[in-house]
């Protein structure tokens, strides 16, 4: 009897397989490589916005997978990251690399005083609440002065380069650097907490609040947490996307489809999965910009459609995403040797 | 001395007294047996003294704690752990995951509460089905992983929501060996339970309830005896 309590807890806590290790270290190499041959400047496009919007259906992945909780104005903490950098440079000349901090704690803010009155609402509830929350912040700058109203904020062009202003014209790579290593730093950071002792007690509030809250878990802190965590996620995607295009409107960066591609994607890929986002935005983001290309600019219905149709079938067949094809003992917790 | 002390506590629903007026306390390391027939209001106790119901009046104390409407995380932080009638696994996390999640309250370092949740899973004698899923595990499994992980958190009382209800016959006797074990750690324990010949076995004292109210309370020849008892349950388990 003690010698098999002995031999669990001698057991390694995760799963080190040291060939998905060198694999994923192979595949980082590769991505920071990629752009030394001479990549054009579509394909730095697509692997930007595959970047992007990993990191939006991470941000998404953080409180819908971790802790249950469906929102749907996800776009709202895009929207407030993008005017938060574009705002503060143009009126005050801050660089980017600050005011990217003052939109997430912007965000983070909001997700407080959103999350108090509304995460004490369950399931449907909540979702319904940051819907109509996502819309009505686009409403508010559309018409808010101040920021440029409906037609936005035109940030001001540097004549050159500049990493102080984080603009680039000659040249995509330095975004594409940029996007990427946001793109790893928050994945890493996901794949922490997802092992810590705070991602357990958010999988806990996710499965079941009430046996959470027999373990002394605070059911609705810990939603406030999780929310909050995952709007500081998507405040920066903003940011870097209002430096990518340098001109914003609420129609863009509070679009109501910010918040649905993020959980398409997460649903694609894998909802609750650190890796869900990952793959969910490598197979929708390039179907969404080749579907451009070759339908013009009435594509942008086509590749919803598509998204529709991807999106039944995985429901249906693969419920837990593309992720499920791959054995969980590979990547994750294994199961009984 | 008294780990805990109920006093005239009662909660409706609408018009329905589903506790009224109930008034027991137990010793601390001891068993309280609680039974009484369907819609006696035995589980409605439970979610008052836990917290998971608000009641309506009376006095709950802990120790010398009032915990009467306080929220149940924090009574289960004070030290107050329970199972639930309908089992409430987290499903889709295996058996280890479900224990170490209240074995964080104790242990903040992972491997630690790792291991301190491995040593509880061996107490509960499931050590071989560590890395099986919630899901996959059988109801008579399913009661041990929801005492293990209610025990994660270290507590000093602990209620148990029918501990052999739902399983075969063949899985009762180990259930009631687990109780019994449980009790040497010196934990207090509260159970509802159904089947009157263990409440018998295990209970030090035993409350009887019926329609909400409390009809005996006392130790279990009391109880075997008084004749509200027989009439409101006995009466009727026997013909059964």
């Amino acid at each position: 009897m003690d010698s098999r309590l002995e031999f669990a807890k001698s057991e390694p806590i995760w799963n080190t397989n040291n060939r998905v290790f060198s694999i994923i270290a192979g595949l980082i190499i590769l991505l920071f490589a990629l752009p030394l041959f001479g990549m054009n400047s579509f394909y730095l496009h697509l692997f930007i916005m595959i970047f992007m919007h990993a990191v939006m259906a991470q941000s998404w992945n953080v409180i819908a997978g971790f802790s249950g909780q469906i929102s749907l104005g996800h776009g709202a903490f895009f929207g407030i990251g993008a005017y938060a950098t574009s705002f503060f440079y143009m009126e005050y000349g801050i660089t980017p690399w600050i005011s990217i901090f003052f939109g997430m704690f912007v965000s983070a803010i909001f997700a407080v005083l959103i999350g108090i009155p509304m995460l004490r609402l369950s399931g449907h509830y909540f979702a319904i609440a940051t819907l109509l929350i996502g819309i009505s912040f686009q409403v508010v700058f559309q018409r808010w002065d101040l920021v440029g109203a409906a037609s936005g904020l035109w940030v001001t062009m540097t004549p050159e380069d500049s990493w102080f202003a984080l603009q680039f014209h000659s040249s995509k790579v330095p975004y594409y650097y940029v996007f990427l290593v946001f793109f790893l730093i928050t994945f890493f950071l996901v794949w922490l907490l997802s092992r810590s002792k705070l991602g357990y007690r958010l999988r806990a509030v996710r499965d079941d609040p009430q046996a959470a809250l027999s373990l002394c878990i605070n059911v609705s802190n810990y939603k406030i947490i999780a929310y909050v965590i995952s709007a500081m996620i998507m405040a920066p995607m903003g940011s870097l996307f209002a430096q990518y295009i340098l001109i914003i409107d609420p129609d863009r960066v509070f679009n109501i489809e910010i918040s649905i591609i993020v959980l398409l994607i997460t649903v694609l890929g894998g909802i609750g999965n650190v890796w869900g986002p990952i793959i969910g935005a490598s197979i929708l983001v390039p179907i969404s910009e080749y579907s451009r290309i070759y339908l013009g600019g009435t594509g942008g219905a086509v590749d919803l459609i598509f998204y529709g149709l991807i999106l039944m079938i995985i429901c249906i067949f693969r419920p837990n995403g593309l992720i499920s094809f791959i054995p969980k003992d590979i990547l994750e917790r294994k199961k009984q040797r | 001395m008294k780990i805990l002390t109920v006093e005239n506590l009662s909660k409706s629903f609408g018009g329905i007294h589903a506790n009224r007026d109930i008034s027991f306390d137990v010793e601390e390391g001891s068993i309280l047996g609680v039974i009484g027939p369907n819609g006696a209001g035995k589980s409605t106790l439970f979610d008052l003294i836990t917290g998971f119901t608000k009641p309506d009046t009376g006095k709950v104390r802990f120790f010398d704690k009032n915990i009467f409407g306080i929220s149940p995380d924090k009574i289960s932080n004070l030290g107050v752990g329970r199972t639930f009638q309908k089992l409430k696994p987290f499903a889709d996390q295996t058996l280890l995951e479900n224990v170490m999640i209240g074995a964080f309250v104790k242990e903040k370092d992972i491997k630690r509460a790792r291991d301190r949740a491995l040593e509880i899973i061996d107490f509960v004698d499931l050590i071989e089905k560590r890395h099986h899923f919630a899901k996959e595990l059988s109801t008579g499994q399913r009661k041990r992983l929801e005492m293990a992980r209610a025990m994660a958190i270290d507590p000093k009382l602990l209620l148990m929501d029918e501990v052999t209800g739902g399983v075969d016959q063949k899985t009762i006797p180990g259930l009631v060996e687990l109780v019994k074990k449980l009790k040497k750690t010196g934990v207090t324990i509260i159970t509802i339970e159904h089947n009157i010949n263990i409440i018998m076995e295990i209970s030090d004292n035993v409350l009887a309830l019926d329609q909400g109210k409390r009809i005996a309370f006392g130790e279990p020849k009391e109880i075997q005896n008084n004749k509200l008892v027989i009439d409101a349950y006995l009466g009727t388990f026997d013909a059964a």
